[in-house]
């Protein structure tokens, strides 16, 4: 029997273990699949607790549902990866997981640590994240009661997962103090490491249109230097500061701390891949998918499903004996949530920005690409159903994996 | 950046940076320093040797969170030594492309 080793069953590690389970002879494989954790979360729906749209309980689900029973399922913290030796150590009965193939889904998480005075003895009293689920319900919580004021939303540092969700934060505090009736006692601030609204020239011209629209100030090319949780400003390495009263944060993101210790990552712990095969740069029988590269790919769980079928078709052919082929483009596709129940859509990979068109069918949609559409929420609202039970399940979607051209306007 | 009152004898893009990373010299990331508002001292000379063995490794321009890691110089330095935008500014003097974004 070969094994292969999954290490991380979050979007990326469930879609290919379903994948290969579907795919390989099960009596000349064995499949392996260690996480952490019983619970999986749909992180998009981290986006809207905040607002109290979804709560916690509406994200969850326990992992095992969604990884298929021919796959042997070990929850424990993975230790250490020792790819020179072909096996992993996991906290788990301290066993040794040896194995033919690795492969590294163990996603990104947010590192506050990294910014002083972030987590400190203002966290989660005056500073918040929403990029877990427990930062998303505090948040919520202090939302609820929140009478108005100066919130300022700061991205640390890119590259971030989901690169748009900070925006579509501020679309739906618009919306949210709205709402409310507060909408004129609350001050929104944008504040970015970027020097506009979104990494990509067209879209990044376009949100920042409607944040000016919605009344949104925006910060560019701001670097944080440190957090005064006291004085309750941010403080950037040019000596620029913004004070606030309530900050919401995206802190650093990193690999997973087993990437460092194991000597696999660089400076964020991500571990270096081959652009266009998803190979492990270092190492043959390594492959990384999902938020764990270094890729210039958006760190999202659309790319993860692109990433899926790239892999899946190669790696029939390389356990064959044939050469992998050079097919991941960096196809990335996002709604962006923009409030008042309206939402857009894009669609890029590693060399084509986003641009205006509609989506999947050309010419018909019936989703618009970068324009604004009462259906684009409801693309959104379906990504949940969608994300359980098809893109989980590694089920093919309405959706190529390579980005097709057709259907965009140049 | 006053790129057009330059006078290098090699090709620049539109927003200044060498077209051909082998076209640099020393005396090339002297004026396009100069360019920037920048005297180059011994601190910046550290930065932009760090940064062209890095890219000749790597094929990339490193990005700040890398210099700082490997070139013993930190973060609040790099913003004093390269004022407003260091990874940026530190590769076009070092002759590199522009830094890419992420997506
Ligand atoms: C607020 C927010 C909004 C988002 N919105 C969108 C969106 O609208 N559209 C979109 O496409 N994407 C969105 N994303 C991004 C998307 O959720 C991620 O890109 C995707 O989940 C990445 O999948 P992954 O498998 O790489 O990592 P994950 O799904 O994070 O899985 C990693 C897994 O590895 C496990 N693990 C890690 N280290 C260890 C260890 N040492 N031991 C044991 N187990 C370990 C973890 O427990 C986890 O289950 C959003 C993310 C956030 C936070």
């Amino acid at each position: 029997m070969k094994r292969i080793l999954i290490l991380g069953a979050g979007t990326a590690g469930t879609i290919v273990a379903n994948k290969l389970a579907h795919e390989l002879d099960l009596n000349e494989w064995k499949i392996t699949v260690v996480d952490q954790s019983e619970i999986h979360y749909y992180q998009p729906g981290f986006l809207f607790i905040p607002f109290g749209i979804y709560s916690k309980n509406d994200v969850m689900r326990p992992r095992r549902d969604y990884l298929p029973r021919q796959v042997e399922v070990i929850i424990s913290e993975i230790e250490l990866i020792e790819p020179d030796k072909n096996r992993v150590r996991i906290k788990k009965d301290n066993r040794t997981l040896p194995y033919d193939f690795l492969i590294i889904t163990t996603g990104s998480r947010i590192v506050p640590e990294e910014t002083p005075g972030l987590k400190e003895h203002e966290w989660r009293k005056t500073i918040y994240d929403f990029y877990t689920p427990d930062g998303a319900t505090a948040l919520a919580r202090q939302l609820r009661r929140w009478q108005g004021g100066r919130l300022v939303l700061n991205i640390v540092e890119m590259p971030i997962k989901c690169p748009v969700a900070p925006l579509e934060f501020m679309f739906l505090a618009d919306w949210f103090f709205h709402e409310q009736g507060i909408r004129d006692r609350v001050d929104l601030t944008f504040v970015t490491p970027l020097p506009g609204a979104f990494t990509k020239p067209r879209a990044s011209a376009l949100l920042g249109d409607i944040l000016e629209e919605k009344n949104i100030n925006v910060e560019t090319e701001f670097n944080v230097m440190e957090v005064d949780p006291d004085a309750k400003k941010i403080i950037s390495y040019d000596e620029r500061e913004i004070e606030y009263d309530l900050l919401v944060t995206i802190p650093t993101n990193m690999g997973d701390p087993v990437i460092e210790r194991s000597g696999m990552g660089d400076e964020l712990n991500f571990v270096p891949t081959e652009k266009r095969t998803l190979k492990a740069k270092d190492y043959d029988n390594v492959f990384v998918l999902g938020d764990a590269t270094n890729l210039p790919s958006s760190k999202a769980g659309s790319v993860a499903h692109f990433q899926g079928e790239v892999f899946i078709d190669n790696f029939l052919r390389y356990i064959d004996g044939l050469p992998l082929r050079e097919t991941f483009d960096g196809h990335a596709n996002c709604y962006i949530e923009s409030g008042f129940g309206k939402g857009f859509l894009i669609d890029f990979n590693y060399d084509v920005e986003p641009l205006p068109g509609k989506y999947p069918l050309p010419g018909i949609g019936p989703f618009s690409l970068l324009q604004e559409s009462r259906l684009n929420h409801w693309g959104k609202v379906l990504f949940r159903w969608m994300y359980w039970n098809i893109l989980l399940k590694g089920k093919p979607m309405p959706i190529t994996a390579e980005m097709t051209m057709a259907g965009k306007w140049l | 950046m006053a790129t057009a009152t330059l006078d290098l004898p090699v090709e620049l893009d539109a927003e200044g940076f060498l077209v051909n990373p082998n076209d640099w010299t020393p005396e090339i990331a002297e004026k396009l320093a100069a360019d920037e508002g920048i005297e180059l001292t011994d601190r910046h000379w550290q930065v932009i040797n760090f940064v062209r063995e890095d890219f000749a490794k790597t094929g990339e321009p490193p990005t700040l969170r890398r210099i700082t890691k490997q070139s013993g110089v930190s973060t609040k330095e790099l913003y004093q030594l390269f004022p407003k935008g260091p990874a940026k500014k530190v590769a076009r003097i070092a002759g590199l492309g522009k830094p890419k974004g992420c997506i």
